[in-house]
């Protein structure tokens, strides 16, 4: 296992800029992309995703295939989430709501922050008090 | 194609977006998701013991840094690389116009969500009201648009499906019935 250092998993700070500069340059994070894609006016955000899904299917098939380990030594094997009928479909609903109004799902929030588009700074805010609440709450919810 | 004026094309940004999923499984193990960074980060505010909040330097860790990269990759590209419009659809500008929105420049509307020129206090209501959406639903989900839509459905996941067929189902009645009523506030409030 990883060691317990706070510098230990820094190397994820490439990828994170990877990710960040693609979401930006494919353009993503925007607004009116989203606008776009949920009103069935291009192809792009579905190209996107599709061919992302494709080529994320295909990898974690090749990895199981050629059993390749992780840099740090493991056995690689991932870990799908349970099906949760209550919580997938009414937090997705929730968190859908969201996503159209203010056109960012959470690795774009990060991002535009970062570009200094200032009202995101706010949508973080307010993301980050959702976390607590639904932490707080979570007890109480329908799972 | 000029990787630094042209949009990516889709068949360029999907498989390298896809790509991310076997680099942070080679790279550590770990799998693609930023939702959960979230809950790392109120983790490690609160360095709680046990509970929704453990603080687990192992296992939290590696998703700040994640974020973190995707910040400061972002604002580096603030500074070297010129914003260029967004490359929409005509139809979609034309539905826009329909409804009031005419500018159009920029990566989201400066005239409903405020910006540099500052912020109403419903511009700042609804920017944290959409925050709050977002956080509870992809936590209670389970995962967002990269944990559930992209490493979900690469693995088959009927958990993942359910809860992309739901995000999309809140999406289309925010854009298509929900919006369109907020508006005549956010353009005149």
């Amino acid at each position: 296992m990883a060691s317990q250092k706070w510098y230990s998993s820094a190397i994820f700070i490439l990828p994170g800029m990877l990710f960040g500069a693609i979401l930006l340059r494919s353009e993503v994070l925007s607004w009116f992309r989203i606008q776009e894609m949920f009103r069935f006016q291009s192809f792009h955000m579905y190209g996107i995703m599709g061919s992302a899904v494709a080529v994320a299917a295909l990898s974690l098939w090749t990895i199981r295939k050629l059993g390749l380990k992780s840099a740090t030594g493991e056995s690689i094997v991932v870990h799908p989430s349970p099906l949760k009928w209550k919580a997938n479909v009414i937090g997705g609903l929730i968190f859908g709501l969201g996503w159209a109004l203010i056109g960012a799902c959470p690795g774009p929030i990060f991002v535009l922050m970062g570009y200094l588009q200032w009202p995101y700074l706010i949508v973080f805010v307010g993301a980050t008090i959702g976390v607590v609440l639904y932490g707080w709450l979570k007890d109480r919810l329908p799972h | 194609m000029d990787i630094f004026k042209d949009t990516l094309p889709w068949y360029v940004a999907g498989p390298l977006i896809g790509l991310m999923v076997p680099l942070l499984l080679l790279l550590g193990n770990r799998q693609f998701g930023v939702s959960a960074s979230f809950q790392d980060l109120c983790a490690w505010c609160v360095r709680q013991k046990d509970g929704y909040f453990r603080w687990d330097p192992s296992n939290n860790g590696w998703r700040l840094w994640l974020v973190l990269g995707m910040i400061c990759g972002a604002l580096i590209l603030s500074y070297t690389v010129p914003a260029t419009p967004v490359d929409i659809s005509e139809a979609t500008r034309s539905d826009l116009r329909g409804l009031g929105i005419s500018q159009q420049s920029g990566l989201y509307p400066q005239e409903l969500f405020g910006g540099a020129g500052g912020f109403s206090i419903l511009q700042i209501l609804v920017c944290l009201l959409s925050g709050l959406l977002v956080g509870f639903g992809t936590r209670y989900a389970g995962g967002c648009t990269s944990g559930h839509s992209i490493m979900g459905l690469a693995q088959f996941s009927l958990a993942s499906l359910v809860a992309t067929i739901a995000f999309f189902a809140g999406g289309l009645l925010m854009t298509h019935l929900i919006f369109p009523s907020l508006l005549p506030a956010l353009l005149h409030g």
